[in-house]
């Protein structure tokens, strides 16, 4: 029988030769991922239910990379890091990337992939919703709440229903103006905020596989704004290549048979795509960059696991040099790994780094930072009625910290492009 | 598990997520500290914008100023209730203010799971928006063997989805429970 990529990794890893959408099935998990704010409460979840003295399934299989409140003067938020230490050191812990030691990496989902966690054809599952950003590597993973991860660190397993599919394909060549975010915010535009709930969000076409892998990850990054269960694009050249330099494990690729069942296909040209935005407060809230042009904004923020990796802050770079900002704007690597990559990559003859800073922007240190607003000191938090620009995930009311605020999602193209005109700007007025 | 739940109506519209059902900001609490936990009750939908919140008038806290409890037991919302985050803190955040169901139009996945796994709060679908008929305030009777909700205060009995697949869990009380019910799990007894 046809299976999709999604079906063929869970008939894998329920130890299955088929697995029929909308089956129940329990799942043997490959890599559970938790962070500073769901670790601590999940660690007392298993506690609670194995007992005091129990030990995780696999100690070389959890992940622990704090990365929310991280440079905050809040000592509830210092407390999580103290739970998360103790935690890791009672359980011997090897994959516990601490705090304020040089372990520390920064935004997990982006962390996950620079220490070779992402492998084709494996399960992940994260308390963390954005955990379907490691699908770029044609492996399922998936968000979970504290104690659906505190049953993982107990037994290994967990139950999922097995997900309709949905393909979207992007043919063409993907024209300079034009980011994974645009694609992105494209589909949510188009099939709504729970277009995709419970399903699989399958990404194909030659401009899907002309991106480098961290463009594809912000493809996969958004699944969850659609409701979808996981995004997924199939392992190709680029990702063995990536996976290879980083770890020596073995992994499995899969993909989808020709005459496999979807839920639905989309197909789209990326050559008659334009710059997108997300208006608020609502990713699915759709306009083109052109027919908002104009509109003022008080800062412009790039970061997050969305959009603040190498990729990212490339195109940023293109559009700043040699320009000033007109605006507050925030640059917040995703991870120390990007951080250094800003100092060591070079446009036109001069670092990122550099010309951020000759543009007047604020370079951050790596974390979510302002993504969800964070304790009342976090930088690049909304304030008032901040208008923001961001290359964010969500812009729910307060999601950035204000209530009050306005966020417009964007690609780092966009950003850049309006943080020096203080306005909503196309890109291609600058490219 | 009580077959019938009476209380209160609080009703919401579409795409709660769970930035208002509680805001980033407060999940600084412990989850397991008593006097903590009642800060989840405290903030409970704190995040609605105002207008929005206790339709279809608006304006009413589902938790009033001081309070750490809320006097509505019963959530009805649109569809996609429970979208963003994969916050457990915010199914926790609604059992802890006293909400015993919600019944919406759909939910987002992971905090579907969350309700049912956690034996936190207990989610019904329905095919109906009844977030327009149902005024907030209204007391409400949900009756979970036939599942079928009444509406004493105009009533009106509507059909609710049968829970499917899940009902094994709700009704074991979460995922453990169920798992060690069914030797998924080796006894953690002592
Ligand atoms: S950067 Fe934002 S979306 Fe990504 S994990 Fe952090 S808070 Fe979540």
């Amino acid at each position: 029988m046809a299976q999709t990529i999604t079906q063929k990794i869970f008939a894998r890893a329920a130890n299955r030769k088929f697995v029929d959408p909308g089956q129940s099935v329990w799942l043997n998990v490959d890599v559970l991922l938790t962070h500073d704010v769901c670790g601590p409460p999940t660690f007392d979840i298993f506690k609670q239910e194995f007992g005091p003295n129990a030990k995780v399934w696999d100690p070389s299989k959890v992940v622990v990379l704090p990365d929310h409140y991280i440079f905050t003067a809040n000592e509830h938020a210092h407390r999580n890091i103290d739970l998360l230490r103790q935690f890791a050191a009672e359980q011997g812990l090897p994959n516990y990337y601490d705090v304020g030691t040089d372990r520390y990496r920064g935004v997990c989902h982006v962390a996950l992939a620079e220490e070779g966690f992402n492998l084709p054809g494996t399960v992940l599952f994260g308390t963390d919703s954005h955990t379907c950003t490691s699908g770029a590597f044609g492996m399922f993973g998936s968000g979970i709440g504290n104690t659906d991860a505190a049953f993982i660190l107990g037994t290994g397993k967990l139950w999922e229903k097995v997900p309709d599919s949905m393909k979207f394909t992007f043919e063409g060549q993907m024209p300079e103006y034009l980011t994974a975010k645009d694609l992105i915010l494209q589909i949510l535009g188009d099939i709504t905020t729970d277009g995709a709930t419970y399903r699989a969000m399958e990404f194909d076409g030659e401009a899907v596989y002309s991106l480098p892998i961290d463009e594809r990850m912000t493809l996969c990054n958004m699944a969850i704004e659609a409701g979808g269960m996981n995004g997924i694009i199939a392992a190709d050249a680029v990702t063995e290549a990536f996976v290879k330099a980083r770890t020596s494990k073995p992994y499995e690729i899969f993909t989808s048979d020709p005459d496999a069942q979807y839920h639905s296909m989309y197909r789209y040209n990326v050559e008659k795509m334009e710059p997108i935005v997300a208006q608020p407060h609502s990713p699915d809230n759709r306009a083109t960059v052109r027919s908002v042009a104009g509109t003022p904004i008080t800062k412009s923020y790039i970061g997050s696991c969305t959009g603040g990796k190498l990729t990212d802050f490339r195109l940023a770079a293109k559009i700043l040099k040699g320009k000033k900002v007109a605006v507050t704007t925030n640059i917040v690597p995703a991870t120390v790994l990007v951080a250094s990559q800003l100092e060591t990559e070079m446009y036109d003859g001069q670092t990122l780094r550099h010309i951020f800073e000759e543009a007047g922007c604020n370079i951050a240190l790596p974390s979510c930072a302002a993504c969800l607003g964070g304790p009342s000191d976090t930088v690049g938090r909304s304030v008032d009625n901040d208008v923001v620009v961001s290359t964010t995930n969500r812009n729910f009311p307060g999601r950035m910290g204000s209530k009050f605020a306005g966020v417009y999602l964007a690609s780092p193209l966009t950003a850049a492009a309006s943080a020096i005109t203080g306005k909503l700007t196309d890109p291609r007025d600058f490219l | 598990m009580d077959t019938i739940i009476q209380g209160k109506a609080y009703v919401l519209g579409k795409n709660i997520d769970t930035d208002q059902i509680i805001p980033a900001e407060h999940l600084v609490y412990s989850l397991s500290d008593p006097e903590e936990v009642k800060m989840y009750g405290k903030y409970a939908l704190s995040g609605v914008p105002i207008d929005q919140a206790g339709l279809p008038e608006g304006k009413i806290p589902f938790v009033e100023e001081g309070e750490f409890a809320s006097p509505y037991s019963i959530i009805i919302a649109g569809p996609n209730f429970g979208c963003g985050s994969s916050r457990e803190h915010a199914p926790f955040a609604l059992k802890v203010a006293g909400a015993k169901a919600i019944i919406a139009e759909s939910y987002a996945r992971i905090f579907y799971r969350n309700c049912v796994d956690g034996g936190f709060v207990i989610p019904f679908e329905t095919a109906q928006p009844l977030n327009k008929s149902i005024m907030t305030g209204d007391e409400l009777s949900l009756d979970m063997e036939n599942n079928t909700l009444t509406n004493l205060t105009q009533n009106i009995t509507y059909e609710l989805r049968p829970l499917g697949d899940v009902v094994n869990i709700v009704q074991a009380g979460g995922i453990f429970e169920y798992a060690r019910k069914n030797d998924l799990m080796a006894s953690t007894e002592a």
